[in-house]
């Protein structure tokens, strides 16, 4: 078997570029479905969180296959680094908020492991809007 | 390749309407603010494609700071509903 020459090398990376894009872009068009179409906050959350990450990922590791410049590539990596240590976080805070708001829980809901926890917990948390103002009066 | 990047911008255009949909649509002010987060996340990736169409570098930072403005404002959001419980 002879070296890979550029030229095979780089109709390699054109095609890769290619399946990373339609990958990247089928995974953020299922989160937004998902988004769309599941029952409640938390179920909602896990393809906005998850499968965007992973979309994000294909279609910013496709710009640093498609470009030559070192400088873009290390800010599409830059870009990679930062959507996967910021998307967790902002899932957790955003999550912890909404259910200590009292963001309704889908019907199917099997375990609710903060149920009856004492001070700041679920015991303290407003089931309706008229049972957080009865907390206040 | 620049074959597939308008169905790759026709899929993320989609996404983007379902988002909106759950935007307008979203029960708790959590749902919002999680739809916001995800309109911000995939327009970066519109960016990305589109530094890939036309070879502009300069564009990728737009892309990392509206990743960082997207991410700084959930967190804002989420701190803001969890005071507003706390009062």
């Amino acid at each position: 078997m002879t070296a890979p020459t550029a030229q095979w090398l780089a109709a390699m990376a054109e095609w890769l570029t290619a399946g990373l894009l339609v990958c990247g872009s089928l995974f953020v068009l299922l989160a937004a479905l998902g988004v769309a179409r599941m029952p409640d906050l938390f179920t909602r959350m896990q393809p906005a969180t998850k499968a965007t990450t992973l979309g994000m990922g294909c279609l910013l590791l496709a710009v640093t296959l498609a470009t030559d410049d070192p400088g873009v590539r290390t800010r599409a990596v830059a870009a990679i680094v930062f959507v996967l240590l910021t998307a967790p976080v902002a899932a957790h805070m955003i999550g912890r908020a909404g259910y200590l708001d009292g963001a309704e829980l889908w019907d199917g809901t099997l375990v609710d492991e903060w149920q009856g926890r004492p001070a700041g917990g679920a015991a303290s948390r407003p089931r309706s809007p008229s049972a957080a103002d009865d907390r206040r009066a | 390749m620049p074959a597939v990047l308008p169905l790759v911008q026709a899929l993320l255009s989609v996404a983007l309407l379902l988002t909106f949909s759950r935007l307008v649509r979203g029960p708790h002010l959590a749902d919002r603010v999680v739809a916001l987060d995800l309109t911000a996340l995939i327009v970066v990736g519109l960016i990305a494609v589109y530094v890939i169409q036309t070879g502009e570098a300069a564009l990728l930072d737009a892309a990392i700071v509206l990743a960082l403005i997207g991410f700084l404002s959930t967190v804002a959001f989420a701190r803001y509903l969890e005071r507003r419980i706390r009062r």
